[in-house]
């Protein structure tokens, strides 16, 4: 079982899934070059320039190129380079690939992966480190990956590939780094599961992405002050997995949700919204970017992200 | 009778059978049977024709908004079509696309498309995938002159030369985009000039004349399914009608209309068949062959049952179809 950082983690998935069928491609800017992190390192080599496509810098037409191999029956890995460029994408993405299956009657499955590497990266600024992955969980068609960790990394890959529909992984740029187990045959991650990270009666949490690892260690800092909290990697956003955090809301009566993502309108929103309607009474509380674009200078930066210590304070006030 | 007339006879059929559809859908929409806008491609017939004429069942087609001749030229079933624009049953799309989005997979017809443009980055990743997958279909991609200053056309063309993908693009100049000129509102040379300087050579054609339209398409193709890459063919014809089925086009110089009438694609393939002998008996025949076919299609359209409103939830994500 290798021990790896996340983005090899997924290099490791995207290589098994290649080796094991041929439809699978990669197409996307300095991906022959192994991508911008590595996560195609050694690809040129063992599959050649058919499949490992280094392409201009055009991403109406990564994605729309990705949409029509797709209709034909190979099986595309569109490679955003980061998540922000995705703007320059979004008519092939949101008005095609989102709507090919259902506007044509179920004629066609648009099977893509989309990699956009996302969330607020050390002080890169306001075009590249954004976190707008609920604008994708308000889509329909699609489905929206944010995992935090290697192992569900690697399996989401593996999913995303074999999938027959449009997924979108949103790996976690400044996670890229973070270092877990691996096992040697990765298999497949159910979409709409989340990952309970902590368990405990105190406070329900729930978190995804690069926040989860936050998370965690504001959980474990609460417990060593003897607050258990049940704390949530939800992992998909569409579908996410209503029925785990209603479960374990209906045990606590408190929801804490905690994304880098701004939380007007963020998909904290949507998780809140859900558990007023069936849980009546539970007591809930967002913690995530203030409206404001991400600042370059790192005390501005700071001064806006959610932290552990700031998940901590919530917690207990809500428990005050 | 001679090859080339039998040729003809089949182009001059299909484009009828474009004319009596249109025509009777318009009709149809405008006894308030269609529920949405049709972009009626009247008087263009002939590109359409003589470009799927010369593609195979396995070639792949983007079309656009103005897509029912391409659709249909490609071979796609015209009753299903007919059932689509009245979203009913049975329809190409199983009545979720309507008109601006008729699809028929089983002939490789890729879909009409909403957004300007929007075909052409699906076109050329179409042509990439066959590609990948050692077929030698090839993809046809048509779009119109509007098409030209969106951002997918440099990056598509761009694409498909750098790859040397086996894409035929085809640019339905009509002159108009929607309701402007378009030369009032494109700088340069025009389409075949920015086509050549992505280094997709470009062909000229007198779109209103099918016998042109095909015999260049026939030579595009057989460079670019013989690995040649991809190729432009800038057809020139004009819009009879409106912009959509809602717009009696009132704002056009009725010189100009007059002066387009008088070259109608269909007139002028039947003045060549009448030179080559067919009898007008046999030319109307067609005409009258199409108008029956399509009437009897809208009737049965009109009749058809609603879809049923489950499928409403059909098709969006998972297994759900
Ligand atoms: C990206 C985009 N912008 C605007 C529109 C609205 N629109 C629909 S058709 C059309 C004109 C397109 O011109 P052209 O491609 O030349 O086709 P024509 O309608 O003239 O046949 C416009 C502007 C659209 N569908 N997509």
């Amino acid at each position: 079982m290798p021990h790896v950082t996340l983005a090899e983690a997924t290099r490791l998935a995207v290589l098994q899934e290649m080796r094991r069928d041929p439809r699978i491609w990669v197409l996307g800017e300095d991906v022959a070059r192994g991508g911008l992190f590595g996560q195609y390192r050694g690809f040129l080599e063992e599959f050649g320039p058919r499949r490992i496509v280094s392409t201009p810098i055009s991403e109406s037409t990564i994605m729309g190129a990705g949409l029509g191999a797709a209709l034909v029956g190979t099986r595309p890995i569109i490679e955003m380079r980061i998540f922000d460029f995705v703007m320059c994408a979004m008519d092939e993405l949101v008005n095609q690939i989102a709507k090919i299956r259902y506007m044509f009657g179920g004629q066609a499955r648009p099977a893509v992966v989309v990699r956009m590497p996302h969330g607020i990266w050390r002080n890169s600024a306001a075009q590249h480190s954004q976190m707008l992955e609920g604008w994708f969980a308000h889509l329909p068609g699609v489905i929206v990956c944010c995992p935090s960790t290697p192992a569900d990394a690697a399996a989401t890959m593996v999913s995303a590939i074999r999938s027959d529909d449009p997924v979108l992984v949103f790996d976690p740029k400044n996670l890229w780094g973070a270092t877990g187990d691996v096992p040697d045959e990765i298999a497949p991650l159910e979409f709409g599961r989340a990952r309970h990270l902590r368990h405990g009666d105190a406070l329900t949490m729930v978190s995804w992405s690069a926040c989860a690892p936050l998370a965690e260690e504001a959980a474990d800092a609460l417990a060593a002050q003897g607050i258990r909290v049940d704390l949530l990697d939800l992992r998909t956003l569409a579908p996410w997995d209503e029925e785990a955090v209603a479960a374990s809301v209906a045990r606590t009566g408190r929801l804490l949700v905690a994304h880098e993502a701004v939380v007007t309108a963020g998909f904290g929103a949507e998780v809140v919204a859900r558990m007023a309607e069936r849980l009546p009474g539970t007591r809930a509380r967002r913690l995530g970017f203030p409206k404001v674009p991400v600042p370059f200078a790192p005390p501005l930066e700071d001064a806006l992200k959610v932290t552990p210590a700031r998940i901590i304070a919530a917690a207990r006030e809500m428990l005050a | 009778m001679a090859t080339n007339s039998a040729r003809l006879l089949a182009l001059l059929s299909t484009m009828q059978r474009i004319r009596a559809f249109e025509e009777t859908a318009m009709a149809g929409h405008a006894a308030g049977e269609v529920p949405g806008p049709l972009h009626p491609s009247i008087g263009q017939e002939a590109v359409a024709a003589g470009v799927c004429a010369n593609l195979r069942v396995d070639d792949r087609l983007t079309s656009n908004h103005r897509g029912h001749g391409h659709a249909l030229a490609k071979g796609a079933d015209a009753a299903r079509m007919m059932l689509e624009l009245y979203g009913r049953a049975g329809g190409s799309c199983g009545g979720k696309g309507g008109s601006m989005h008729i699809a028929d997979f089983s002939v490789g017809m890729l879909g009409a498309n909403g957004v300007v443009s929007g075909g052409i980055p699906i076109a050329v990743g179409a042509a990439q995938g066959l590609q990948l997958l050692g077929s030698d279909a090839i993809v046809c991609c048509m779009f119109g002159d509007g098409a030209i200053n969106r951002g997918p056309f440099l990056e598509g063309l761009n694409w498909a030369a750098l790859y040397r993908l086996p894409v035929l693009f085809v640019c339905e100049d009509n002159g108009v985009a929607a309701f402007t000129a378009t030369a009032s509102v494109t700088a340069g040379p025009g389409v075949a000039a920015r086509a050549e300087s992505l280094g997709v050579p470009a062909v000229a054609v007198d779109g209103n004349d099918a016998a042109a339209v095909d015999a260049a398409t026939a030579a595009l193709v057989a460079t670019i399914r013989a690995g040649g890459g991809p190729r432009l063919l800038h057809a020139r014809t004009y819009r009879l009608t409106g912009h959509t089925s809602t717009d009696a086009a009132t704002w056009r110089a009725t010189d100009e209309v007059a002066a387009a009438r008088e070259n109608d694609p269909i007139a002028r393939l039947e003045s060549v068949l009448r030179a080559e002998g067919v009898a007008q008996p046999a030319l109307d025949a067609l005409r009258d062959d199409a108008l029956r076919e399509m009437s009897a299609l809208r009737a049965h359209a009109n009749a058809a049952p609603w879809p049923d409103p489950a499928s409403a939830f059909a098709d969006v994500i998972g297994e759900n179809a």
